[in-house]
Protein backbone atom coordinates (compact mmCIF):
# COMPACT_ATOMS: atom_id res chain seq x y z
CA UNK A 1 0.00 0.00 0.00
CA UNK A 2 1.21 3.49 -0.71
CA UNK A 3 0.62 6.19 1.83
CA UNK A 4 2.50 9.43 2.52
CA UNK A 5 4.30 9.65 5.85
CA UNK A 6 2.37 12.85 6.55
CA UNK A 7 -0.86 10.89 6.15
CA UNK A 8 0.43 8.30 8.57
CA UNK A 9 1.12 11.16 10.99
CA UNK A 10 -2.55 12.12 10.79
CA UNK A 11 -3.59 8.47 11.23
CA UNK A 12 -1.59 8.10 14.42
CA UNK A 13 -2.39 11.56 15.78
CA UNK A 14 -6.09 10.73 15.63
CA UNK A 15 -5.39 7.75 17.89
CA UNK A 16 -3.12 9.63 20.25
CA UNK A 17 -5.51 12.52 20.96
CA UNK A 18 -8.21 10.01 21.79
CA UNK A 19 -5.98 7.91 24.01
CA UNK A 20 -4.07 10.61 25.84
CA UNK A 21 -5.82 13.78 27.08
CA UNK A 22 -2.43 15.48 27.44
CA UNK A 23 -1.71 15.41 23.70
CA UNK A 24 -2.29 18.79 22.05
CA UNK A 25 -1.85 19.60 18.38
CA UNK A 26 -0.66 22.87 16.87
CA UNK A 27 -0.23 23.92 13.29
CA UNK A 28 0.62 27.06 11.35
CA UNK A 29 -2.07 27.24 8.68
CA UNK A 30 -0.96 24.05 6.97
CA UNK A 31 -3.04 21.67 9.04
CA UNK A 32 -4.71 20.18 5.99
CA UNK A 33 -1.41 19.55 4.27
CA UNK A 34 0.39 18.18 7.32
CA UNK A 35 -2.72 16.13 8.19
CA UNK A 36 -2.77 17.49 11.76
CA UNK A 37 -6.26 18.86 11.12
CA UNK A 38 -7.61 15.35 11.41
CA UNK A 39 -6.93 15.45 15.17
CA UNK A 40 -9.26 18.45 15.46
CA UNK A 41 -12.26 16.30 14.68
CA UNK A 42 -11.61 14.13 17.73
CA UNK A 43 -10.24 16.75 20.14
CA UNK A 44 -11.28 20.19 18.90
CA UNK A 45 -10.41 21.82 22.23
CA UNK A 46 -6.86 20.47 21.96
CA UNK A 47 -6.21 21.61 18.41
CA UNK A 48 -4.73 25.08 17.97
CA UNK A 49 -4.18 26.70 14.62
CA UNK A 50 -1.62 29.39 15.35
CA UNK A 51 -1.89 30.97 11.94
CA UNK A 52 1.11 31.74 9.76
CA UNK A 53 3.24 32.43 12.81
CA UNK A 54 5.67 29.58 13.30
CA UNK A 55 7.85 31.31 15.88
CA UNK A 56 4.82 31.80 18.10
CA UNK A 57 3.73 28.21 17.49
CA UNK A 58 7.03 26.94 18.88
CA UNK A 59 6.86 29.27 21.88
CA UNK A 60 3.23 28.40 22.65
CA UNK A 61 4.18 24.72 22.39
CA UNK A 62 6.93 25.36 24.93
CA UNK A 63 4.43 26.96 27.30
CA UNK A 64 2.01 24.05 26.91
CA UNK A 65 4.83 21.58 27.53
CA UNK A 66 5.89 23.55 30.62
CA UNK A 67 2.33 22.97 31.84
CA UNK A 68 2.41 19.19 31.41
CA UNK A 69 0.94 18.88 27.93
CA UNK A 70 2.51 17.01 25.01
CA UNK A 71 2.39 19.32 21.99
CA UNK A 72 2.79 18.06 18.45
CA UNK A 73 3.59 21.18 16.42
CA UNK A 74 3.59 20.74 12.68
CA UNK A 75 4.16 22.72 9.53
CA UNK A 76 6.24 22.28 6.40
CA UNK A 77 9.77 21.18 7.29
CA UNK A 78 11.15 24.44 5.94
CA UNK A 79 9.06 26.61 8.24
CA UNK A 80 9.08 24.62 11.46
CA UNK A 81 12.87 24.20 11.46
CA UNK A 82 14.78 26.84 9.52
CA UNK A 83 12.50 29.74 10.27
CA UNK A 84 12.42 28.95 13.98
CA UNK A 85 15.79 27.39 14.67
CA UNK A 86 16.60 29.77 17.46
CA UNK A 87 13.18 29.46 19.09
CA UNK A 88 13.59 25.68 19.08
CA UNK A 89 17.07 25.96 20.56
CA UNK A 90 16.29 28.46 23.30
CA UNK A 91 12.62 27.93 24.18
CA UNK A 92 12.39 24.16 23.64
CA UNK A 93 15.71 22.33 23.66
CA UNK A 94 17.61 24.33 26.30
CA UNK A 95 14.82 23.93 28.87
CA UNK A 96 14.30 20.36 27.60
CA UNK A 97 10.58 20.88 27.08
CA UNK A 98 8.53 18.00 25.74
CA UNK A 99 7.68 19.45 22.32
CA UNK A 100 7.36 17.23 19.24
CA UNK A 101 8.09 19.21 16.07
CA UNK A 102 6.80 17.56 12.94
CA UNK A 103 7.97 18.83 9.55
CA UNK A 104 6.10 17.52 6.55
CA UNK A 105 6.87 18.26 2.87
CA UNK A 106 10.60 17.84 3.46
CA UNK A 107 13.18 17.45 0.72
CA UNK A 108 12.77 18.09 -2.99
CA UNK A 109 9.79 15.74 -3.23
CA UNK A 110 7.54 18.62 -2.14
CA UNK A 111 7.85 19.18 -5.88
CA UNK A 112 6.35 22.05 -7.82
CA UNK A 113 6.56 24.61 -5.00
CA UNK A 114 10.26 24.82 -5.71
CA UNK A 115 13.32 25.85 -3.75
CA UNK A 116 11.66 28.06 -1.13
CA UNK A 117 9.63 25.10 0.10
CA UNK A 118 12.22 22.34 -0.33
CA UNK A 119 13.87 21.78 3.03
CA UNK A 120 17.17 20.07 2.36
CA UNK A 121 18.96 21.41 5.44
CA UNK A 122 16.46 20.55 8.18
CA UNK A 123 18.15 17.44 9.54
CA UNK A 124 21.50 19.24 9.63
CA UNK A 125 20.25 22.22 11.59
CA UNK A 126 18.03 20.21 13.94
CA UNK A 127 20.70 17.59 14.60
CA UNK A 128 23.08 20.20 15.97
CA UNK A 129 20.71 21.29 18.72
CA UNK A 130 21.61 19.75 22.07
CA UNK A 131 19.04 17.30 23.38
CA UNK A 132 16.82 17.35 20.30
CA UNK A 133 16.22 13.93 18.74
CA UNK A 134 15.80 13.71 14.95
CA UNK A 135 13.78 11.01 13.20
CA UNK A 136 13.21 10.45 9.50
CA UNK A 137 10.84 7.50 9.02
CA UNK A 138 10.59 5.80 5.64
CA UNK A 139 7.02 4.56 5.38
CA UNK A 140 3.64 4.75 7.05
CA UNK A 141 4.34 1.99 9.56
CA UNK A 142 7.64 3.39 10.70
CA UNK A 143 6.06 6.85 10.92
CA UNK A 144 3.28 5.60 13.16
CA UNK A 145 5.81 3.82 15.36
CA UNK A 146 7.87 7.01 15.71
CA UNK A 147 4.87 9.20 16.48
CA UNK A 148 3.67 6.80 19.17
CA UNK A 149 7.13 6.29 20.63
CA UNK A 150 7.90 10.00 20.99
CA UNK A 151 4.57 10.54 22.73
CA UNK A 152 5.56 7.94 25.29
CA UNK A 153 8.97 9.49 25.90
CA UNK A 154 9.66 12.79 27.60
CA UNK A 155 11.85 15.12 25.56
CA UNK A 156 11.93 17.31 22.49
CA UNK A 157 12.32 15.93 18.98
CA UNK A 158 12.03 16.72 15.30
CA UNK A 159 10.28 14.30 12.95
CA UNK A 160 10.87 14.67 9.23
CA UNK A 161 7.99 13.63 6.97
CA UNK A 162 7.24 13.82 3.27
CA UNK A 163 4.50 14.89 0.93
CA UNK A 164 4.70 12.06 -1.59
CA UNK A 165 2.96 8.73 -1.29
CA UNK A 166 5.53 6.07 -0.45
CA UNK A 167 5.34 2.34 -0.83
CA UNK A 168 5.40 0.19 2.26
CA UNK A 169 8.90 -0.85 3.24
CA UNK A 170 7.63 -2.72 6.27
CA UNK A 171 4.47 -4.63 6.93
CA UNK A 172 1.82 -3.69 9.39
CA UNK A 173 2.99 -6.16 12.02
CA UNK A 174 6.59 -5.01 12.13
CA UNK A 175 7.74 -4.32 15.67
CA UNK A 176 9.99 -1.29 15.61
CA UNK A 177 12.86 -0.27 17.77
CA UNK A 178 13.07 3.21 16.29
CA UNK A 179 16.53 3.84 17.76
CA UNK A 180 18.09 0.91 15.89
CA UNK A 181 19.05 0.77 12.26
CA UNK A 182 17.19 -1.82 10.19
CA UNK A 183 19.02 -3.98 7.69
CA UNK A 184 16.48 -4.47 4.92
CA UNK A 185 18.60 -6.47 2.52
CA UNK A 186 21.90 -8.25 3.00
CA UNK A 187 24.58 -8.06 0.37
CA UNK A 188 28.34 -8.26 0.32
CA UNK A 189 31.07 -5.64 0.32
CA UNK A 190 28.80 -2.67 -0.47
CA UNK A 191 26.52 -1.13 2.18
CA UNK A 192 24.02 1.64 1.49
CA UNK A 193 22.52 3.61 4.37
CA UNK A 194 19.31 5.42 3.44
CA UNK A 195 16.69 7.47 5.25
CA UNK A 196 13.12 8.60 4.62
CA UNK A 197 11.79 8.45 1.09
CA UNK A 198 15.24 7.37 -0.10
CA UNK A 199 14.87 3.97 1.58
CA UNK A 200 12.40 2.68 -0.99
CA UNK A 201 14.36 4.33 -3.80
CA UNK A 202 17.52 2.62 -2.56
CA UNK A 203 15.71 -0.72 -2.50
CA UNK A 204 14.82 -0.13 -6.16
CA UNK A 205 18.46 0.75 -6.84
CA UNK A 206 19.51 -2.46 -5.12
CA UNK A 207 17.30 -4.44 -7.51
CA UNK A 208 18.92 -2.76 -10.50
CA UNK A 209 22.42 -3.32 -9.12
CA UNK A 210 21.66 -6.97 -8.42
CA UNK A 211 20.83 -7.49 -12.06
CA UNK A 212 24.29 -6.16 -12.78
CA UNK A 213 25.83 -8.57 -10.33
CA UNK A 214 26.32 -6.12 -7.46
CA UNK A 215 24.79 -7.34 -4.24
CA UNK A 216 24.36 -4.43 -1.81
CA UNK A 217 23.29 -4.29 1.81
CA UNK A 218 20.51 -1.74 2.35
CA UNK A 219 20.03 -0.17 5.76
CA UNK A 220 17.15 2.04 6.90
CA UNK A 221 18.29 4.74 9.31
CA UNK A 222 15.22 6.28 10.93
CA UNK A 223 16.84 7.75 14.02
CA UNK A 224 19.37 10.25 12.72
CA UNK A 225 19.89 11.32 16.32
CA UNK A 226 20.49 9.51 18.53
CA UNK A 227 22.28 7.35 16.01
CA UNK A 228 22.70 3.61 16.50
CA UNK A 229 26.46 3.90 16.60
CA UNK A 230 27.14 0.24 17.33
CA UNK A 231 24.80 -0.92 14.60
CA UNK A 232 26.42 1.40 12.07
CA UNK A 233 29.93 0.40 13.14
CA UNK A 234 29.04 -3.28 12.70
CA UNK A 235 27.92 -2.56 9.14
CA UNK A 236 31.09 -0.58 8.44
CA UNK A 237 33.16 -3.49 9.73
CA UNK A 238 31.47 -5.98 7.42
CA UNK A 239 31.61 -3.89 4.24
CA UNK A 240 34.31 -2.32 2.09
CA UNK A 241 32.36 0.37 0.25
CA UNK A 242 29.91 2.60 2.05
CA UNK A 243 27.18 4.81 0.59
CA UNK A 244 24.60 7.11 2.12
CA UNK A 245 21.42 8.26 0.38
CA UNK A 246 19.21 11.08 1.60
CA UNK A 247 16.77 13.57 0.14
CA UNK A 248 18.74 16.26 1.91
CA UNK A 249 21.95 18.18 1.53
CA UNK A 250 24.97 15.88 1.65
CA UNK A 251 26.31 18.02 4.49
CA UNK A 252 24.97 17.72 8.00
CA UNK A 253 22.46 14.92 7.54
CA UNK A 254 22.72 11.15 7.21
CA UNK A 255 25.91 11.31 5.13
CA UNK A 256 27.67 13.34 7.77
CA UNK A 257 26.41 11.11 10.57
CA UNK A 258 27.85 8.00 8.92
CA UNK A 259 31.11 9.80 8.10
CA UNK A 260 31.46 10.83 11.73
CA UNK A 261 31.03 7.25 12.90
CA UNK A 262 33.42 5.97 10.24
CA UNK A 263 36.02 8.48 11.46
CA UNK A 264 35.56 7.45 15.07
CA UNK A 265 35.23 3.68 14.70
CA UNK A 266 35.94 1.74 11.51
CA UNK A 267 37.62 4.00 8.92
CA UNK A 268 35.91 3.64 5.55
CA UNK A 269 35.52 5.73 2.42
CA UNK A 270 31.94 6.99 2.50
CA UNK A 271 30.24 8.19 -0.69
CA UNK A 272 27.42 10.61 0.08
CA UNK A 273 24.46 10.68 -2.28
CA UNK A 274 21.96 13.48 -1.84
CA UNK A 275 21.46 17.10 -2.75
CA UNK A 276 24.56 19.10 -3.71
CA UNK A 277 22.71 22.42 -3.88
CA UNK A 278 19.23 23.88 -4.30
CA UNK A 279 16.58 22.02 -6.26
CA UNK A 280 13.91 23.54 -8.52
CA UNK A 281 10.24 23.25 -9.42
CA UNK A 282 8.92 20.12 -11.02
CA UNK A 283 6.79 17.07 -10.51
CA UNK A 284 8.33 15.08 -7.66
CA UNK A 285 9.22 11.92 -9.57
CA UNK A 286 10.78 14.06 -12.30
CA UNK A 287 12.82 15.87 -9.68
CA UNK A 288 14.06 12.65 -8.12
CA UNK A 289 15.04 11.53 -11.60
CA UNK A 290 16.72 14.84 -12.42
CA UNK A 291 18.79 14.81 -9.23
CA UNK A 292 19.53 11.09 -9.57
CA UNK A 293 17.65 10.21 -6.42
CA UNK A 294 15.25 7.67 -7.90
CA UNK A 295 16.12 3.97 -8.12
CA UNK A 296 17.89 4.34 -11.45
CA UNK A 297 19.75 7.45 -10.44
CA UNK A 298 20.96 6.00 -7.16
CA UNK A 299 22.06 2.79 -8.92
CA UNK A 300 23.89 4.86 -11.50
CA UNK A 301 25.66 6.93 -8.86
CA UNK A 302 26.67 3.88 -6.84
CA UNK A 303 27.98 2.17 -9.93
CA UNK A 304 29.87 5.28 -10.91
CA UNK A 305 31.70 5.41 -7.61
CA UNK A 306 32.40 1.67 -7.67
CA UNK A 307 33.99 2.00 -11.12
CA UNK A 308 36.24 4.85 -10.03
CA UNK B 1 1.20 43.82 52.08
CA UNK B 2 1.22 47.48 53.03
CA UNK B 3 2.96 49.69 50.52
CA UNK B 4 5.50 50.93 53.03
CA UNK B 5 6.72 47.38 53.68
CA UNK B 6 6.58 46.66 49.95
CA UNK B 7 8.66 49.75 49.27
CA UNK B 8 11.31 48.37 51.59
CA UNK B 9 11.25 45.02 49.79
CA UNK B 10 11.58 46.70 46.38
CA UNK B 11 14.46 48.74 47.72
CA UNK B 12 16.17 45.65 49.14
CA UNK B 13 15.72 44.02 45.74
CA UNK B 14 17.40 47.01 44.12
CA UNK B 15 20.29 46.78 46.58
CA UNK B 16 20.69 43.10 45.74
CA UNK B 17 20.48 43.79 42.02
CA UNK B 18 23.36 46.26 42.31
CA UNK B 19 25.38 43.86 44.47
CA UNK B 20 24.81 40.90 42.15
CA UNK B 21 25.78 42.76 39.00
CA UNK B 22 28.73 44.45 40.70
CA UNK B 23 30.03 41.17 42.11
CA UNK B 24 29.61 39.39 38.77
CA UNK B 25 31.21 42.34 36.99
CA UNK B 26 28.51 41.90 34.36
CA UNK B 27 24.76 41.80 33.97
CA UNK B 28 21.87 44.15 33.30
CA UNK B 29 21.14 46.62 36.09
CA UNK B 30 19.11 49.27 34.22
CA UNK B 31 16.13 47.16 33.21
CA UNK B 32 16.22 45.21 36.46
CA UNK B 33 15.93 48.37 38.53
CA UNK B 34 13.17 49.83 36.34
CA UNK B 35 10.81 46.89 36.93
CA UNK B 36 11.60 46.22 40.60
CA UNK B 37 8.40 47.87 41.88
CA UNK B 38 6.22 45.99 39.37
CA UNK B 39 7.76 42.63 40.25
CA UNK B 40 7.76 43.25 44.02
CA UNK B 41 4.05 44.05 43.89
CA UNK B 42 3.32 41.05 41.67
CA UNK B 43 5.08 38.57 43.93
CA UNK B 44 3.80 39.97 47.25
CA UNK B 45 0.34 41.39 46.50
CA UNK B 46 -0.89 39.79 43.28
CA UNK B 47 0.43 36.28 42.60
CA UNK B 48 -0.18 33.32 44.91
CA UNK B 49 3.39 32.02 44.76
CA UNK B 50 4.92 30.88 48.06
CA UNK B 51 8.05 29.05 49.12
CA UNK B 52 5.91 25.92 49.48
CA UNK B 53 4.26 25.94 46.05
CA UNK B 54 7.19 27.41 44.09
CA UNK B 55 8.25 23.99 42.81
CA UNK B 56 4.81 23.29 41.34
CA UNK B 57 2.74 24.81 38.57
CA UNK B 58 -0.37 24.73 40.73
CA UNK B 59 -0.20 28.51 41.19
CA UNK B 60 0.03 31.75 39.25
CA UNK B 61 3.11 31.86 37.03
CA UNK B 62 5.45 34.60 35.87
CA UNK B 63 7.41 34.66 32.62
CA UNK B 64 10.28 37.12 32.55
CA UNK B 65 10.30 37.58 28.81
CA UNK B 66 13.00 40.24 29.17
CA UNK B 67 15.25 37.54 30.60
CA UNK B 68 18.28 39.80 30.89
CA UNK B 69 16.57 41.30 33.95
CA UNK B 70 17.37 38.03 35.73
CA UNK B 71 18.87 39.82 38.78
CA UNK B 72 15.40 41.20 39.39
CA UNK B 73 13.86 37.72 39.35
CA UNK B 74 16.54 36.25 41.60
CA UNK B 75 16.15 39.20 43.97
CA UNK B 76 12.40 38.73 44.35
CA UNK B 77 12.74 34.94 44.74
CA UNK B 78 15.20 35.64 47.56
CA UNK B 79 12.75 38.07 49.19
CA UNK B 80 10.10 35.34 49.01
CA UNK B 81 12.48 32.88 50.68
CA UNK B 82 12.44 30.63 47.60
CA UNK B 83 16.20 30.91 47.19
CA UNK B 84 18.66 31.75 49.99
CA UNK B 85 19.78 35.36 50.00
CA UNK B 86 23.41 34.39 50.34
CA UNK B 87 23.20 32.56 47.02
CA UNK B 88 22.55 35.84 45.19
CA UNK B 89 26.24 36.66 44.99
CA UNK B 90 26.86 33.52 42.94
CA UNK B 91 25.02 35.23 40.08
CA UNK B 92 26.81 34.59 36.75
CA UNK B 93 29.71 32.78 38.43
CA UNK B 94 30.85 29.34 37.29
CA UNK B 95 28.55 26.51 38.49
CA UNK B 96 25.87 28.90 39.73
CA UNK B 97 22.16 28.13 39.63
CA UNK B 98 21.70 31.84 38.94
CA UNK B 99 22.56 31.77 35.26
CA UNK B 100 23.05 34.99 33.31
CA UNK B 101 19.58 34.50 31.92
CA UNK B 102 16.97 32.46 33.84
CA UNK B 103 17.06 28.66 33.53
CA UNK B 104 13.80 27.06 34.64
CA UNK B 105 15.53 23.78 35.42
CA UNK B 106 17.92 25.35 37.91
CA UNK B 107 15.54 26.94 40.41
CA UNK B 108 12.02 26.45 41.71
CA UNK B 109 10.10 29.57 40.95
CA UNK B 110 11.53 30.17 37.49
CA UNK B 111 8.58 29.42 35.26
CA UNK B 112 10.24 29.71 31.87
CA UNK B 113 13.74 29.71 30.47
CA UNK B 114 14.18 33.07 28.75
CA UNK B 115 16.86 35.39 27.52
CA UNK B 116 16.49 35.45 23.79
CA UNK B 117 14.13 38.37 23.40
CA UNK B 118 10.59 38.13 22.07
CA UNK B 119 9.95 34.52 23.05
CA UNK B 120 8.47 34.73 26.54
CA UNK B 121 5.04 36.00 25.58
CA UNK B 122 4.48 32.98 23.32
CA UNK B 123 5.35 30.65 26.20
CA UNK B 124 2.97 32.61 28.42
CA UNK B 125 0.21 32.13 25.84
CA UNK B 126 0.91 28.39 25.89
CA UNK B 127 0.63 28.37 29.69
CA UNK B 128 -2.59 30.34 29.47
CA UNK B 129 -4.06 27.82 27.00
CA UNK B 130 -2.97 24.98 29.30
CA UNK B 131 -4.72 26.62 32.27
CA UNK B 132 -7.86 26.95 30.19
CA UNK B 133 -7.71 23.27 29.20
CA UNK B 134 -7.16 22.41 32.87
CA UNK B 135 -10.04 24.72 33.80
CA UNK B 136 -8.09 26.24 36.68
CA UNK B 137 -8.09 29.85 37.86
CA UNK B 138 -4.35 30.38 37.88
CA UNK B 139 -3.14 33.46 36.08
CA UNK B 140 -0.09 33.96 33.88
CA UNK B 141 1.96 37.15 34.06
CA UNK B 142 4.56 38.15 31.53
CA UNK B 143 7.01 41.04 31.77
CA UNK B 144 8.11 42.40 28.40
CA UNK B 145 10.68 45.09 27.66
CA UNK B 146 9.65 48.06 25.58
CA UNK B 147 12.64 47.49 23.31
CA UNK B 148 11.85 43.78 23.32
CA UNK B 149 8.48 44.50 21.73
CA UNK B 150 10.36 45.31 18.54
CA UNK B 151 10.59 41.55 18.05
CA UNK B 152 7.93 40.39 15.60
CA UNK B 153 7.18 37.29 17.66
CA UNK B 154 5.69 39.49 20.39
CA UNK B 155 2.99 40.51 17.95
CA UNK B 156 2.44 36.97 16.72
CA UNK B 157 1.85 36.03 20.34
CA UNK B 158 -0.34 39.10 20.91
CA UNK B 159 -2.53 38.03 17.99
CA UNK B 160 -2.81 34.48 19.29
CA UNK B 161 -3.58 35.57 22.86
CA UNK B 162 -6.50 37.69 21.66
CA UNK B 163 -7.73 35.03 19.22
CA UNK B 164 -7.80 32.39 21.94
CA UNK B 165 -9.32 34.84 24.43
CA UNK B 166 -6.52 34.44 26.95
CA UNK B 167 -8.16 36.46 29.72
CA UNK B 168 -6.05 34.62 32.29
CA UNK B 169 -2.98 36.28 30.79
CA UNK B 170 -1.68 39.69 31.82
CA UNK B 171 1.36 41.18 30.11
CA UNK B 172 3.26 44.13 31.50
CA UNK B 173 5.41 46.38 29.37
CA UNK B 174 8.34 47.83 31.27
CA UNK B 175 8.23 51.12 29.41
CA UNK B 176 11.51 52.63 30.51
CA UNK B 177 12.10 54.23 27.13
CA UNK B 178 15.65 53.02 26.62
CA UNK B 179 17.35 50.15 24.87
CA UNK B 180 21.00 49.31 24.22
CA UNK B 181 21.41 51.64 21.27
CA UNK B 182 19.58 54.57 22.86
CA UNK B 183 16.05 55.90 23.27
CA UNK B 184 13.46 53.46 21.95
CA UNK B 185 11.82 56.17 19.86
CA UNK B 186 15.17 57.02 18.27
CA UNK B 187 16.12 53.42 17.59
CA UNK B 188 12.96 52.17 15.89
CA UNK B 189 9.93 53.63 17.71
CA UNK B 190 7.87 50.73 19.07
CA UNK B 191 5.37 53.08 20.76
CA UNK B 192 2.46 53.68 21.09
CA UNK B 193 1.90 50.46 23.02
CA UNK B 194 -1.67 51.00 24.13
CA UNK B 195 -3.25 51.53 20.72
CA UNK B 196 -1.08 48.78 19.19
CA UNK B 197 -2.18 46.20 21.77
CA UNK B 198 -5.78 47.44 21.51
CA UNK B 199 -5.63 46.96 17.75
CA UNK B 200 -4.48 43.40 18.43
CA UNK B 201 -7.57 42.84 20.58
CA UNK B 202 -6.17 43.42 24.05
CA UNK B 203 -7.44 45.42 26.98
CA UNK B 204 -4.81 47.97 27.97
CA UNK B 205 -4.13 50.03 31.07
CA UNK B 206 -1.51 52.77 31.34
CA UNK B 207 0.12 53.20 34.73
CA UNK B 208 3.08 54.71 36.51
CA UNK B 209 5.26 51.65 36.99
CA UNK B 210 6.63 52.97 40.27
CA UNK B 211 3.22 53.63 41.82
CA UNK B 212 2.06 50.59 43.80
CA UNK B 213 -1.50 51.83 44.07
CA UNK B 214 -1.88 52.32 40.33
CA UNK B 215 -0.20 49.01 39.61
CA UNK B 216 -2.32 47.05 42.09
CA UNK B 217 -5.50 48.59 40.72
CA UNK B 218 -4.43 47.70 37.19
CA UNK B 219 -3.72 44.06 38.11
CA UNK B 220 -7.10 43.90 39.84
CA UNK B 221 -8.81 45.38 36.79
CA UNK B 222 -7.05 42.88 34.53
CA UNK B 223 -8.55 40.03 36.58
CA UNK B 224 -12.04 41.33 35.88
CA UNK B 225 -11.58 41.62 32.10
CA UNK B 226 -13.21 38.65 30.38
CA UNK B 227 -12.68 37.36 26.86
CA UNK B 228 -9.42 39.19 26.17
CA UNK B 229 -5.92 39.45 27.59
CA UNK B 230 -4.73 42.59 29.33
CA UNK B 231 -1.56 44.55 28.76
CA UNK B 232 -0.45 46.94 31.46
CA UNK B 233 1.84 49.59 30.05
CA UNK B 234 3.96 50.65 32.98
CA UNK B 235 5.95 53.84 32.50
CA UNK B 236 9.18 53.42 34.38
CA UNK B 237 12.60 54.95 34.84
CA UNK B 238 15.48 52.83 33.67
CA UNK B 239 18.04 52.47 36.47
CA UNK B 240 15.43 53.69 38.99
CA UNK B 241 16.89 54.43 42.41
CA UNK B 242 20.54 54.73 41.38
CA UNK B 243 21.35 58.36 40.62
CA UNK B 244 23.92 57.85 37.88
CA UNK B 245 22.02 55.02 36.19
CA UNK B 246 18.64 56.70 35.92
CA UNK B 247 17.59 57.32 32.32
CA UNK B 248 21.02 56.33 31.01
CA UNK B 249 21.00 53.75 28.20
CA UNK B 250 24.67 53.04 28.95
CA UNK B 251 23.66 51.18 32.13
CA UNK B 252 21.53 48.65 30.27
CA UNK B 253 24.13 45.92 30.41
CA UNK B 254 27.10 47.20 32.36
CA UNK B 255 28.33 46.59 35.91
CA UNK B 256 29.42 49.44 38.15
CA UNK B 257 32.99 49.38 39.47
CA UNK B 258 33.67 49.38 43.22
CA UNK B 259 33.53 53.14 43.50
CA UNK B 260 30.26 53.48 41.63
CA UNK B 261 28.81 50.48 43.46
CA UNK B 262 29.38 52.37 46.70
CA UNK B 263 27.57 55.40 45.25
CA UNK B 264 24.70 53.19 44.08
CA UNK B 265 24.32 51.49 47.44
CA UNK B 266 24.43 54.87 49.18
CA UNK B 267 21.66 56.07 46.85
CA UNK B 268 19.60 53.06 47.90
CA UNK B 269 20.45 53.39 51.59
CA UNK B 270 22.31 50.09 51.57
CA UNK B 271 25.90 49.31 52.32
Amino acid sequence: MARATREAYGDELVRLVQENPKVVVLDADLAGSTNSIRAAEYAPERFFDMGIAEADMIGVSAGLAASGYIPFASSFAMFCTGRVWEQIRNSVAYPGLNVKIVGSHSGISVGEDGVTHQAIEDMAIMRDITGLAVYCPCDQWETKAVIRQVMEENGPCYIRLGRAKVEDVYDENKEFNIRKINVLRKGTKVAVFATGLMVQMTLKAADILKEQGIDVTVIDVCSIKPIDKEGVAAILKDHEQIFTVEEHSITGGLGSVICEIACETIPRIVHRIGMFGFGESGEWQQLLHEYKLDGEGIAEQIQGYLNM
Amino acid sequence: MEYEALRKIANDMRINIVKMVSNAKSGHPGGSLSAADIVALLYFNVMDITKENAGTIDRDRFVLSKGHASPLLYAVLAEKGIIPKDELLTFRLLHTRLQGHPDMNELDGIDMTTGSLGQGLSAAVGMSLANKLDKNDHRIYCLIGDGESEEGQIWEAAMAAAHYKCDNLCAVIDYNGLQIDGRVEDVIGPAPFDSKFQAFGWHTINVDGHNFEELEKAFAEAKTVKGKPTCIIAKTIKGKGVSFMENEAGWHGKAPNAELTAVALKDLGGE
